[in-house]
């Protein structure tokens, strides 16, 4: 599953970070995204859910869903 | 003795320039990298056992792959790849202790750059209230450099970080070893072994930020807050800047008198009454709303807000092919686009940043009021439809028509001249915090210094040499017979199509300098006495020289027109390119020939004239 497709307030574990290009990947990881972190969406954008806003351990991190899908997640039971 | 350079390095929002302000005393040296136009601040200070320090402070960083303009300086620095700058002797690398976990790994990337350093866990008391616990002899046994906390703000909370500095430089350890360059992932892995190992007790999210994220994120209520927000800044930029303004005004006049009644009579006289103040004045009177205007923008920041605004409008912005963070050079841009320009180096994109410069002129910025003012106040009845009063509806469609010929300006631009794909949106939203006062006052005072110096060097040029061509040759009795008013009466042809008389035609002439210098202008064609004071008696005489759609398309150009020299010459600093300031100059002056060429013959038919 991918971080994009996760349901808002649905707590997951990052499993993969990789981009299509690895520009994406880099910029994703310097931010902070890593494999085992946790990250939730926690707000939606106002005009048809866009951008997201996910935090990433206690960080607060906004992007598109185009990033976001680079991301891998394994929601949490 | 020469100062040990200490690079200040961190991601941003990590306090970087409080601990700056704070050490330095905010007396910073505002230098340009060779080559591009990427400021950055330097500052000195002594350390308690009286060292010299010159503090750096480079742009905020996540890691060693550059994403702007601005990031990639500060990689270069870094890197000692910089030409003309001197790689730093060491770095200090602070770090937002609450998200240690989430950072901690551009710890070990600039560790591997094999220079002295010394990290400084920042905002340790916001991160303790939080919950946060650590074993900090373990970190700094795990990274093998000097590791200390601070609390920027605070002087105490700065001691135990130059106390070390002190103790680092007097034994100087050797620095770690220059690693060979490992994965980012690998890197990540380590510093997550490292922070399971020392974290003892993990801090949660922070409630307030939590709270207010709730109602300014909201979906309804965010996008409203905002709105709400811009409405207060833009009265408070108008309200507040009418008593310093005319302040200014009256000092130009005054000192403008003084100097008159010192120097003797003659064309040095003339030259600088009303050559040099009259045109330094008529840029500097915007120095209020522009103070007022990046009080705002600075406390917004500060707070958290802005990444917040840049999140709120993102999909907006995208429609048109811009993203969120155009924002604000955006919004400055309707105080004065000289500020606006020069703020669109936060853009990632150089064809976003680009995109940015070229549409920021369109937005209404202070100097057409003026303008627009006495158009109004002449042609525009006061009466009311609806609730509304006519001559504010045209006020507010003026600023529409800036603004949509702007969206519409970037939608044609991102499809054309900087196609390109979207730029990612990764973006971090800090933790609210309460700004700093000294921070706020000593970033105003860096703008308010860049804004005078820019424009104040680039308008007294201009002013001299439109006060010449307004001026000579000597024998000129009137504007008419100048040359100013000699091209105005070559151009009175090309601009005839479009609805404008010869008077229109010379006065835009010395209106090249800046756009309200028109109403002035037309004051001296029209041979009105006192146009300073009041335009009351301009605003009379034109109503009889020029017909409504003549009016209404000299409204239409100022929508548009590039008549500001100082924002030419801007454009040309950011861009580094001629052929972008000349695309600038031509593609505005261009839609402004158009427009009120498509203006004036609208009205004309519709008037059945």
């Amino acid at each position: 599953m991918r971080l994009n497709q996760l349901a808002k307030n649905q707590i997951a574990q990052i499993a993969a970070v990789s981009g299509d290009d690895a520009g994406m990947e880099a910029k994703l990881r310097e931010i902070g995204f890593a494999e085992g972190d946790e990250v939730e969406i926690v707000h939606l954008g106002p005009i048809g859910g866009k951008p997201i806003c996910v935090r990433l351990n206690q960080t607060l991190i906004a992007l598109r869903a185009e990033e976001a899908a680079a991301v891998a997640v394994a929601p949490r039971s | 003795m020469t100062a040990y350079r200490l690079a200040l390095v961190g991601a941003p929002n990590c306090g970087k320039s409080t601990l700056f302000n704070g050490l330095t005393g905010g007396r910073a040296k505002v230098a340009n990298y060779p080559g591009v136009t990427v400021e950055t601040r330097s500052g000195r200070f002594r350390t308690p056992q009286g060292r010299e320090v010159e503090l750096i402070d480079l742009p905020g960083i996540y890691g060693l792959t550059p994403r702007s303009m601005d990031e990639r300086v500060a990689v270069d620095v870094l890197a000692g790849g910089a030409p003309g700058v001197k790689p730093p002797d060491m770095l200090l690398v602070l770090i937002d202790a609450a998200h240690m976990r989430t950072h901690l790994h551009s710890v070990l990337q600039l560790r591997a750059l094999g220079r002295p350093m010394i990290v400084a866990l920042n905002m340790i008391d916001l991160a303790k209230r939080d919950g946060l616990e650590l074993d900090l002899r373990k970190l700094e046994d795990r990274l093998g450099v000097p590791v200390v906390t601070s609390q920027a703000p605070r002087k105490a909370g700065r001691a135990a970080l130059i106390a070390r500095l002190d103790r680092v430089l007097a034994e100087q350890p050797a620095p770690p070893a220059k690693e060979s360059v490992r994965s980012i992932r690998e890197l990540q892995q380590e510093a997550r072994a490292i922070a399971r190992d020392i974290i003892v007790s993990e801090p949660i999210m922070n409630r307030a930020t939590r709270a207010i994220d709730r109602i300014v994120l909201h979906p309804l209520a965010g996008p409203a807050v905002l709105l709400a927000l811009l409405f207060f800044i833009f009265q408070a930029v108008f309200s507040w800047s009418a008593g310093p303004m005319d302040a200014i005004d009256g000092a130009a006049v005054m000192l403008g008198d003084w100097l008159a009644s010192l120097l003797p009579e003659g064309w040095f006289q003339d030259l600088i009454v009303n050559g040099v103040i009259a045109g330094v004045g008529s840029v500097v009177i915007f120095l209020p709303q522009i103070l007022i205007l990046f009080a705002f923008i600075l406390l917004l920041e500060a707070s958290g807000y802005m990444a917040r605004a840049a999140f709120l409008m993102d999909e907006l912005m995208r429609k048109v092919g811009l993203d969120g963070r155009a924002f604000i050079p955006l919004l400055s841009s309707f105080a004065c686009a000289i500020p606006g320009i020069m703020s669109a180096r936060v853009i990632e994109s150089e064809r976003d940043r680009l995109t940015t410069i070229m549409i920021a002129p369109l937005m209404t910025c202070s100097a057409r009021l003026p303008v627009y003012t006495l158009i109004i106040a002449a042609f525009i009845p006061p009466q009311s439809i609806g609730p509304f009063n006519l001559q504010g509806v045209v006020m507010f469609g003026l600023y529409i028509a800036g603004v949509v010929s702007a969206v519409t300006a970037a939608f044609v631009l991102k499809r054309t001249l900087t196609k390109g794909r979207p730029q990612p949106l990764i973006m971090e939203l800090p933790t609210y915090k309460l700004p700093d006062a000294r921070d706020v006052l000593i970033g105003l005072a860096t703008r308010a210094g860049a804004f005078l110096k820019r424009a104040g060097t680039i308008i007294l040029g201009t002013a001299i040499v439109l006060w010449f061509l307004a001026s000579y040759p000597a024998s000129a009795s009137g504007l008419r017979e100048t040359f100013a008013g000699r091209i105005g009466a070559l151009l009175e042809p090309v601009l005839a199509p479009i609805g404008f008389n010869l008077e229109i035609a010379i006065a835009l002439i010395p209106g090249m300098a800046a756009r309200e210098v028109a109403v002035g202008a037309l004051g001296t064609v029209y041979a009105v006495q006192g146009v300073d004071d009041s335009v009351e008696g301009l605003a009379a005489v034109l109503q009889n020289a020029w017909s409504l759609p003549t009016a209404l398309a000299f409204l239409a150009w100022y929508v548009f027109a590039p008549q500001c020299f100082a924002t030419l010459a801007t454009i040309r600093r950011e861009t580094n390119s001629w052929r972008w300031t000349g695309f600038a100059f031509a593609y505005l002056m261009g839609l402004a020939y158009v427009g009120a060429g498509i203006v004036y013959h609208l009205s004309r038919a519709l008037m059945g004239s």
